[in-house]
Parts: structure tokens; C-alpha cells; sequence
């Protein structure tokens, strides 16, 4: 499994750049202009990062979740997670910005490579920010009434959590 | 509501260092608090515009198109409620295509437009259709194949193989998409009974 994931990305990059080639496309052009995009949209995201970072490490560091999920301990203890885990979790569907500084808080302080690392890793990839998703598409064209949406968007990030939960234990143990 | 959690996340960590006596590194975190998110910046930067550029090559050799073609008919059973030469049906492969590939940028335009062309045929214009639904609830599901930015984090951590959550990832969101739409099609089916 681990050798799957390892040739994951040189293998696509080798394919995308082989078929624009065959292609004949003027591939070194395309990638500068790519990589034009990226830069402006990194700087474009820049504020929203340093906002995010600066409270959510005066959040997390505040020792108020420990605090606050006290009755969770035990469970989580058992389970072997980091609290941390929770505020990640709560505010995913909302900021995709307050979970990445939360994940990079964690694999900080536990390392990438541990099981919580691997676990906070995969639930940000796995759901997408529901809430915010719905505010804009749904706002983009005046709709109000929007049924089982929110519903059933939240819950399948929860059923996201829980298989992330099942899935990096199994794979990494 | 982000404005709600980023206050919420300032006003507690404040209140509960100063409650629990923890002054100092409180003085020292508001100082160091920008630097933190410069860093991350700078550490992801490169990958980002690496990986963006890529894209650009895939998007421009028109392997987008391809992949929207291939979701395509998946798509068709999944939106009973439209018609096959729908261009809605065009706009929702291109996002999930988009999305899969991790191209986001791209991806908001034609979801946009998808809603739009919904909005069209949808008479109770104030009232989401069954198959706006089901596009939002496939697309939040976030479906990337190769999450660029959790790779750039774990790089920068110092991770030994950054890359190597991609599967479990995927796995995880098919989960989570999958009881989505299930659940989905079961209250669209309670409904009409």
C-alpha cells in the first residue's frame, strides 16, 4: 500500500506532462501560466492563513479543550487520540482554512508520521467545508428552502470522520 | 460564521490563558502568532505553484475534458430528474472533474453555473430542487484525488512519506460521498411515497 502511494504522484505528473507533449502542446508555456495561477492564489489566500494560524494557536495552546472535553478523556485515552481531534472535526464544514491551521498544529506538535497525524491528514482531505459550500452555491442563486441538503451534507462528514477513524487504523495500525 | 469562529477561537484563548495564569505565553503567542502563518506559507508555496502548474498542463491538454466525459454517464444515474442533453448535466462533470483533480479555482465557476442552469427549470425558484441537492451533496463530499495542500503540511513536518494518506483519503471520502447519497435517495424516495 505504501508503494501505491509513493508512485501516486510521480506517475501522474510523468503522464500529465507526457500527454500534453504527444499532445503537442506548448507545455513549458502551460505550466508557467499554471504556476502564475498558483502563485497569485497563494498570495490571495495568504491573509485568511495568518488569521487562521494566529487564533486558532492562541485557541488550541489556551489548554481549553483539554479542559472543556474533560468527560471525553477516558475515551479517548483508551482510543489513544489526542483531543485535538474534536475542534478539527467542528469546525472542518465551516473554515477549510481553522481546520488546515488546527492539522498543521497537530502534526507539529504529534509529528506527521504518528497515528493522530495521519488520522487529522486524511480527515482534511477526505470532507470538503459542507456549510460553507451551501451558503455559496445555494446564496448564488437566491435560494432560502433548501430541504435535506444541510442535513445530509453533514451527515456524510460525520460517516467521512468515522471511516477516516476505521480506515488509518486499519492501514497503519 | 467564519468571523464567529475566529473571534470564538480569540476571545477563549485569551480569556482561558489569563483564567489558567498563563500570561506570558500569552504575550509571546500574539506576537509569534503572524510568523506561524508566514511560515506555513512559505513552506506550502512551492508546492502549491508546482502542483498548479501541473494542473495547467492537464487542463490545457484537455485531460479535464477527458475525465468529465468519463463521469459523465455515473452522473446520469445519479440525476434522474434531468435530461440527458441537459447542459446542467456538462457543468456538474466539469466540477466534480475540477474538484477530483484538485483544481478548486476552477472548479466554483462551473459549479456555479450548474446551479444556474438548475435554477432555470426549477419552478419554485425560492425552493432547491432534488437535483440541486444531489450535485451539493456530491460536491461537499470533496472528492480529491491527491490532496496537495495536506501533502505540502506533512512535507514540511517532516513526514517520511508525505503522500501517503492519498489512499486513505480516498477511501474515506468514497465512504463518506457513498452514505451521502444514499441517505440522499432514501428521503427523495420517502417523499414521494
Amino acid at each position: 500500500m505504501n508503494f501505491i502511494s509513493l508512485f501516486i504522484i510521480p506517475i501522474f505528473v510523468v503522464s500529465v506532462v507526457l500527454y500534453g507533449f504527444l499532445k503537442r502542446l506548448d507545455i513549458y508555456e502551460s505550466f508557467l501560466k499554471g504556476a502564475k495561477e498558483g502563485l497569485v492564489m497563494t498570495f490571495h489566500i495568504a491573509p485568511a492563513i495568518i488569521a487562521m494560524v494566529f487564533a486558532t494557536n492562541l485557541f488550541l495552546n489556551s489548554n481549553f479543550i483539554d479542559w472543556f472535553f474533560q468527560f471525553l478523556h477516558p475515551i479517548f485515552q483508551i482510543l489513544h487520540i489526542p483531543i485535538e481531534i474534536i475542534p478539527m472535526a467542528l469546525v472542518r464544514p465551516i473554515s477549510g482554512t481553522a481546520s488546515l491551521a488546527i492539522l498543521n498544529n497537530i502534526l507539529m506538535v504529534y509529528g506527521p508520521d504518528s497515528f493522530v497525524g495521519r488520522l487529522a491528514s486524511t480527515l482534511q482531505g477526505c470532507t470538503d467545508t459542507t456549510i460553507y459550500v451551501l451558503a455559496l452555491y445555494f446564496g448564488s442563486i437566491k435560494i432560502t428552502k433548501t430541504g435535506h441538503a444541510l442535513f445530509a451534507g453533514l451527515f456524510a462528514d460525520l460517516i467521512g470522520i468515522l471511516a477516516s477513524f476505521i480506515i488509518v487504523s486499519i492501514f497503519f495500525g | 460564521m467564519v468571523s464567529i469562529i475566529w473571534g470564538f477561537f480569540i476571545f477563549v484563548g485569551v480569556f482561558f490563558s489569563i483564567v489558567t495564569g498563563n500570561v506570558e505565553a500569552l504575550n509571546n503567542q500574539i506576537l509569534k502568532g503572524a510568523s506561524d502563518g508566514i511560515g506555513i506559507l512559505m513552506e506550502m508555496l512551492p508546492v502549491l505553484v508546482l502542483w498548479t502548474g501541473v494542473m495547467k498542463i492537464a487542463e490545457d491538454a484537455g485531460i479535464l475534458q477527458k475525465f468529465s466525459n468519463l463521469v459523465r454517464p455515473v452522473l446520469r444515474k445519479l440525476f434522474p430528474s434531468l435530461d440527458k442533453n441537459d447542459p446542467a448535466l456538462g457543468y456538474i462533470a466539469s466540477n466534480i472533474a475540477a474538484n477530483a483533480l484538485g483544481l478548486g479555482s476552477a472548479a466554483t465557476p462551473f459549479g456555479l453555473k450548474a446551479m444556474d442552469e438548475l435554477q432555470k427549470k426549477n419552478p419554485k425558484k425560492d425552493t432547491a430542487t432534488e437535483a440541486m441537492i444531489t450535485f451539493l451533496i456530491l460536491n461537499t463530499g470533496g472528492v480529491t484525488i491527491i490532496p496537495t495542500t495536506v501533502i505540502a503540511l506533512r512535507l514540511m513536518h517532516g513526514s517520511a512519506n508525505p503522500s501517503e494518506i492519498i489512499i486513505t483519503s480516498i477511501l474515506a471520502t468514497a465512504c463518506s460521498s457513498i452514505s451521502g447519497l444514499l441517505l440522499d435517495y432514501v428521503i427523495r424516495k420517502r417523499k414521494r411515497s
